[in-house]
């Protein structure tokens, strides 16, 4: 059973083509802008139509262009969450929640005020979605979606309409009432804070192809593409030639050389390292590990930084980033800076194009 | 101003009843049409919307005389549809008040059209997908999302066309004519008694429109602003 997707869809000149199956899950779509997360998602919920491929739900086909089965939006059962709520404008809270239920008013009425209650917006059911704030808009887009009790939950870019505070709190919220939410759900962000919080499995994409796709820990810890490596925001990465089976010479990186964990193949193009991957090593500390030579050692050269509230990012040599943490009463960064940083070979991800 | 009480106690009030009796109901005709042709308009593939929209507007910017001789070929007697008309349905559009309605609706329509399509437009194509995934059917999400938020542009429309409709005059006197009672309509009289010199009456029946008008667009406004207060729009 589990989730079948496969869809192929050529508008203009994008072209969406990819298949995947995977358990049930909170599923992450994470990609940039125009990499066809959106589309995907919108197929699921039939609003577009692929060219050819089949979709499937655990027991329920929502589409199989074989078979010639493609459920209206209205049959797919899914909460369609969309970026900017899509509230009824001219409706008022209640309404809008009340919009999707069938049967007599005063049932509909008292459904509606039961998840009014559960989203804390008894007191707003009579506004219109043109006075709330930002978080009362998504909490009435999500009550107007669950009430229908949908088997599946599309949540595009759910918090792209946010600002700061009210994000974090929001994603909190949306946290708790997915790890609740017996049904599947599909969550289309950009943002890998955001896919890594909410999601169990991810699928990385780009120009409408999948990249990747697995447990969001092992796709954060191994990414296998330089595309996966960005998505993941890994800030290092570097082109590079083989220099033996365990190390390579960053191409980038002025040449420097790096010990890898793993045996390098003809496939490898790029590694990456994490910008807070790195460790400060005093001189001592520097030639003592030189020495070892276990981990892979450099010395900083013409460094700049920038201050964070709790970091510091560090440009230590040709673009390689660093990031130090730091306390938020701390504003002098002399002190942080090395004499040279080190990276353990399990740090180097062996990336291919 | 003994003259002019004298004028309105003799006054044939007539030409009032049938310009608001023609302009109401070609109003109707226009709401219900054009809405209709927005949406089919809309749905209609590129090419087709360019040629559909031009001849559906042909109507506005045409002067009306020219309308008026298209009609007139359409529904004279002496032509296919005029006798078939005529002579199976006893329908009489030429020299009738049916006339009147003819040439204003045809006049007035592309208004109606044009504001109801420009308001169909600037709804939210993500509303009426939300509507679909919480299970709504289309002819509810048409009724209950599209058209309320559509709203102001439609009731604009439509006041615009009561308004044309109200003051035809080029269409109407080509098809209709001007027969006192039947089809002599305000802006027909008042051409008619200003050709004989009587300006008087003429202003008298100027002052009506005048009132008429704002009177209308004025309560339309006010419904229009209650409707819309709730709904930000710059």
């Amino acid at each position: 059973m589990g989730i079948y997707l496969n869809i192929d869809k050529k508008a203009g000149n994008f072209h969406l083509n990819f298949l995947h199956s995977c358990e049930k899950a909170v599923i992450g779509i994470l990609g940039a802008s125009g990499c066809g997360k959106s589309m995907t998602l919108k197929s699921i919920a039939g609003i577009e139509t692929p060219d050819r491929g089949r979709i499937q739900l655990e027991d329920r086909i929502l589409f199989d262009s074989k078979n010639r089965i493609n459920l209206k939006p209205q049959e797919r059962s899914v909460g369609y969450l969309f970026q900017n709520y899509a509230l009824f404008p001219t409706m008022t809270v209640e309404q809008n929640i009340m919009a999707g239920l069938k049967g007599d008013k005063q049932e509909k009425r008292r459904i509606a005020g039961e998840m009014m209650e559960r989203f804390g917006l008894e007191k707003l059911a009579g506004q219109l979605p043109g006075e709330l704030s930002g978080g009362q808009q998504q909490r009435t887009a999500l009550a107007r979606i669950l009430v229908t009790q949908p088997q599946t939950l599309l949540l595009d870019e759910p918090f792209s309409a946010l600002d700061g505070g009210m994000k974090e709190r929001l994603r909190l919220e949306m946290g708790e009432l997915l790890h609740s939410y017996e049904g599947v759900t599909f969550l289309v962000t950009h943002d890998r804070d955001e896919a890594y919080q909410l999601c169990d499995h991810l699928l990385l994409m780009d120009q409408g192809k999948l990249i990747e796709a697995g447990p969001k820990e092992a796709l954060f810890e191994a990414p296998k593409t330089v595309t996966g490596a960005r998505l993941t925001s890994c800030k290092n990465i570097s082109r590079i030639r083989k220099t033996g089976l365990y190390s390579v010479c960053a191409l980038d990186w002025g040449n420097l050389e790096f010990k890898t964990e793993k045996p390098m193949t003809d496939e490898i193009t790029h590694i990456g390292i994490r910008a807070h991957d790195f460790y400060p090593l005093n001189e001592w500390e520097y030639s003592m590990e030189k020495r070892r030579g276990v981990n892979s050692v450099f010395p900083v050269k013409n460094p700049s930084v920038t201050e964070l509230p709790f970091e510091w990012c560090i440009t230590v040599r040709e673009g390689i980033l660093w990031k130090c943490p730091k306390n938020i009463r701390q504003h002098q960064a002399d002190n942080s800076i090395p004499y040279g940083l080190g990276v353990k070979p399990s740090a180097v991800m062996l990336l291919r194009e | 101003m003994n003259e002019v009480i004298k004028i309105l106690s003799g006054l044939d009030w007539s030409p009032l009843w049938i310009s608001l009796k023609t302009g109401i109901v070609a109003t109707c005709i226009s709401f219900f049409l054009g809405i209709i042709t927005a949406r089919w308009v809309m749905k209609s593939s590129k090419g087709m919307k360019a040629v559909i929209d031009g001849i559906l507007t042909l109507p506005m910017v045409l002067p009306p005389t020219v309308a008026g001789f298209f009609l007139l070929l359409l529904f004279s007697k002496r032509r296919p549809l005029g006798i078939l008309l005529y002579e199976h349905f006893s329908i009489k559009v030429v020299q009738s008040w049916l006339g009147c309605i003819v040439a204003a609706t045809v006049i007035a329509f592309p208004l109606m059209y044009r504001n109801a399509r420009a308001a169909f437009e600037q709804v939210d194509i993500n509303l009426i997908h939300a509507g679909r995934t919480l299970g709504m059917t289309e002819m509810q999400i048409f009724f209950r999302v599209v058209l309320p938020t559509a709203g102001p542009g439609v009731l604009s429309g439509t006041i615009l066309t009561f308004a044309r409709a109200l003051g035809e005059y080029g269409a109407t006197s080509m098809l209709a004519g001007n027969i006192p009672g039947k089809t002599s309509t305000i802006s027909q009289r008042i051409a008619m008694v200003i050709q004989d010199g009587d300006y008087l009456t003429a202003g008298i029946w100027t002052l009506i429109v005048i009132l008429i008008a704002f009177l209308i667009v004025f309560l339309m406004n006010m419904i229009s602003g209650r409707n819309m207060k709730h709904i930000k729009r710059w």
